[in-house]
């Protein structure tokens, strides 16, 4: 769709090539760059190691969880496990992963030579690393890190939660404006340095929906910002902002909470929605079925994002017509959802399909996202919601959305642009193993969590009846196959990054289309400084 | 690269208004909760502050069924019970009921305590005019006192209202108590447990 005339061959090349003697070398060049692509490198690498941080939490919550009974570790550290575990695979692994995918491939889709901003680009990075630092090294303070869930509900977090708190909100801060940084930087950059010709509805879908996440981001993450503070401030400063006994009301929390909440979690979903859709295409060979409706219905899921937070709280004994009405929003969202996933199967539908490990990932995600979705859509059922409700069949919904869904679409992006980004072909076929082992075993570990949480088994709970043993044993099992997948992944990459493995043409896949696609690979450090002219 | 650099600026500042907005937002999130519970009285919160009552009509042919729960929050030692749990009022009547209270600790407690009507829209139409959670209640140790209560339900309750129930949770706020509230209690029972 976006063909450049003056392609960066020929003449730009030998341009690039005079700056590729100029990259500075040591700490230094990464400790002080402001180039988009050391600065995605640098991301993708930090949620990579937060992933598998965040992960050994996951390992050590279902190593509790493998037998009924308290086995290796106190119920309080447990709840650390699971609050820990929640934040760092949020703000820790999927956000940065796609502030890592923005900036590499934002500037290089629309024909820009770097991000708009990039000294703040190195500040919102390097800000990152200090948050979780003083959030991991919470957990190691008398009284233990935070246990209170990753949603931190008061009284929870103000009443009856550590000293450490404290920490927990400083680095919350941290996290947000980091965040709120880069969705700045990604917006002024689509705004103002789109290559000439480059107009809006030819920009590729990833694009499009960084955009829009970037518009959820800063909407939303100074929400999530005073939250922390009232927190900090009712625990430590004597106000009453969720305490009944001063006047306050901790229900208010909840509602402040998820009106940051909800977009939140589609931060965490549309840019997944944008890498399938630049996958998907390449490998069917032909244009992505419903480009313009692609558009519309991000930003239509976008817009419901701020009016269905409620559904979180069907149980704190709302009346009946605002129960109601968040069940009813909260399923039409399922409308522009379902335009999607239509549309990558119409994309699919008689293209001449091959099945590279960039496709086998953005397939597994259509199939196992939509599994995600649907027992959303069963959620968003008030009453029923009210038997599901805090059970693991919430723990399985959402991690079939944001394992098999993000972090799914993000692995699909690192295999997708992995050789453009290394100029070499990674191990395929280690790179298989890696994908059939991860989808077995994910699906071990998530899907029998439907069947104990209709059953009653209570999420956040170190302990359970004796009749979901044998299930929680396979869900278990599934996890550490599952964790121990990864690390194939990480072999993968370190491969690849150590320059073994074939070299690639520019296209590299056969079906690509796109700016990114026409530069050399690796790609230069330098790109695009003579914007290219989009047809 | 200049024409771009003033366009970035200008985008800069606008998306930072947003964002300054947005953390305002947030706080200005409190206060619009508080209205927007108080205008539908979703929430079952009473008013905090004393209402008139001067003849209002009495509506002989209703009667309302009015419930009373009396808890304490965890942690919270004193014994608290509603001495009257249920009682058949007719709009537009004036009502006095009274709660027991008792402090079992070895030490000076100052407890508030904090109303919830449910269902939520009654809460509107609960009027009192005399109330011991108005004010903060202080109890040396071993001391009980008859908290006493005085309402009427508005004549205008929806007629789909037959039955409601107010709760009252104990809060221990010693900790940042008024000075009033040091003062002696002035409903004391001298004589000890009257009972329920």
């Amino acid at each position: 769709m976006t063909k450049a005339t003056d392609i960066v061959g020929a003449a730009d090349h030998g341009h690039d090539e005079h700056h590729e003697h100029h990259i500075p070398k040591g700490i230094t060049r990464w400790l002080f760059t402001t180039n988009h692509k050391d600065i995605g490198t640098l991301y993708l690498w930090f949620a990579f190691i937060m992933f598998l941080v965040g992960g050994a939490m996951a390992m050590v919550i279902r190593a509790e969880l493998f037998q009924p009974g308290l086995q290796i570790v106190d119920p309080n550290f447990f709840n650390q496990m699971t609050t820990v575990h929640g934040l760092i695979m949020v703000f820790g692994a999927v956000m940065p992963a796609f502030t890592g995918l923005a900036n590499w491939l934002v500037p290089m889709m629309i024909g820009a030579p770097d991000m708009a901003l990039p000294r703040m680009n190195n500040w919102s990075f390097w800000i990152l690393p200090f948050a979780f630092l003083i959030l991991l090294s919470s957990l190691f303070m008398e009284g233990g890190g935070p246990a209170f869930g990753w949603t931190f509900y008061a009284p929870l977090s103000t009443t009856y939660s550590s000293d450490s708190t404290g920490l927990f909100v400083f680095s919350v801060h941290i996290m947000g404006i980091s965040s709120i940084m880069g969705a700045i930087n990604v917006i002024v950059t689509i705004f103002n340095m789109r290559a000439p010709g480059m107009t809006w509805m030819k920009m590729p879908l990833f694009v499009w929906t960084w955009l829009i996440t970037a518009f959820l981001l800063i909407a939303v993450m100074p929400v999530l910002a005073g939250a922390v503070t009232m927190v900090l401030t009712d625990k430590f400063f004597g106000t009453s902002f969720f305490d009944a006994a001063g006047g306050g009301d901790p229900v208010m929390f909840q509602h402040i909470f998820w009106f940051f909440g909800h977009p939140e979690v589609y931060i965490m979903i549309l840019p997944a929605f944008g890498i399938i859709s630049q996958i998907i295409p390449t490998f069917s060979r032909k244009k992505l079925f419903g480009y313009a409706s692609m558009v519309y219905a991000t930003a239509s899921i976008a817009l419901l994002s701020f009016i269905v937070w409620a559904h979180h709280m069907f149980t704190t004994g709302m009346p009946v017509f605002a129960e109601m009405f968040f069940m009813f929003a909260t399923m039409l969202i399922s409308v522009p959802t379902g335009v999607k996933v239509f549309n990558w199967v119409a994309t699919m539908w008689r293209g001449s399909m091959s099945f590279e490990v960039p496709m086998l990932f953005a397939i597994a995600f259509i199939v196992l996202f939509t599994i995600g979705g649907l027992s959303g859509l069963m959620l968003a059922i008030t009453p029923v919601d009210f038997q599901y409700h805090d059970t693991y069949f919430v723990v399985a919904h959402f991690h079939y959305v944001l394992v098999t869904g993000a972090v799914f679409s993000i692995m699909a992006a690192v295999y997708y642009w992995l050789p453009k980004w290394t100029g070499r072909m990674f191990d395929t076929g280690l790179a298989k193993w890696h994908f059939w082992c991860s989808l077995v075993s994910v699906n071990v570990l998530f899907f029998p969590m439907h069947f104990v949480g209709l059953a009653g088994m209570p999420r956040r709970i170190p302990d359970y009846s004796l009749q979901f043993a044998d299930f929680n044993k396979w869900i278990s099992i599934g996890g550490f196959a599952f964790g121990l997948s990864q690390l194939i992944f990480l072999v993968v990459v370190i491969k690849a990054c150590r320059k073994q493995g074939e070299k690639v043409s520019d296209q590299v896949w056969e079906g690509a289309d796109g700016l990114e696609w026409e530069i050399p690979s690796p790609a230069p450090y330098h790109t695009f400084e003579t914007p290219p002219v989009v047809k | 690269m200049t024409a771009t650099h003033r366009q970035n600026r200008a985008l800069v500042i606008r998306l930072l208004l947003v964002v300054v907005a947005m953390f305002g937002f947030g706080f200005a999130l409190v206060p619009l909760y508080d209205v927007f519970c108080d205008i539908t009285g979703i929430n079952g919160k009473t008013d905090s502050r004393a209402a008139v009552y001067d003849s209002i009509p009495i509506d002989q042919s209703r009667e309302v069924t009015v419930e009373f729960i009396a808890r304490t929050n965890a942690g919270m030692p004193w014994e608290f019970q509603a001495q009257t749990t249920r009682v058949k009022v007719h709009p537009g009547e004036l009502n006095t009921v009274s709660f027991f209270v008792r402090n079992p600790s070895g030490r000076s407690i100052v407890a508030q305590a904090i109303p919830s009507v449910s269902p939520g829209q009654a809460a509107l139409y609960l009027n009192k005019t005399e109330c011991f959670c108005f004010n903060q209640q202080p109890l040396a140790a071993g001391e009980e006192a008859h908290l006493p209560m005085q309402f009427y339900v508005d004549p205008q309750l929806p007629q789909d209202i037959t039955y409601f129930t107010v709760q009252y949770t104990l809060y221990d706020v010693t900790a940042r108590a008024d000075e009033l509230a040091t003062q002696k209690n002035p409903f004391l029972t001298e004589a000890p447990a009257s009972g329920s």
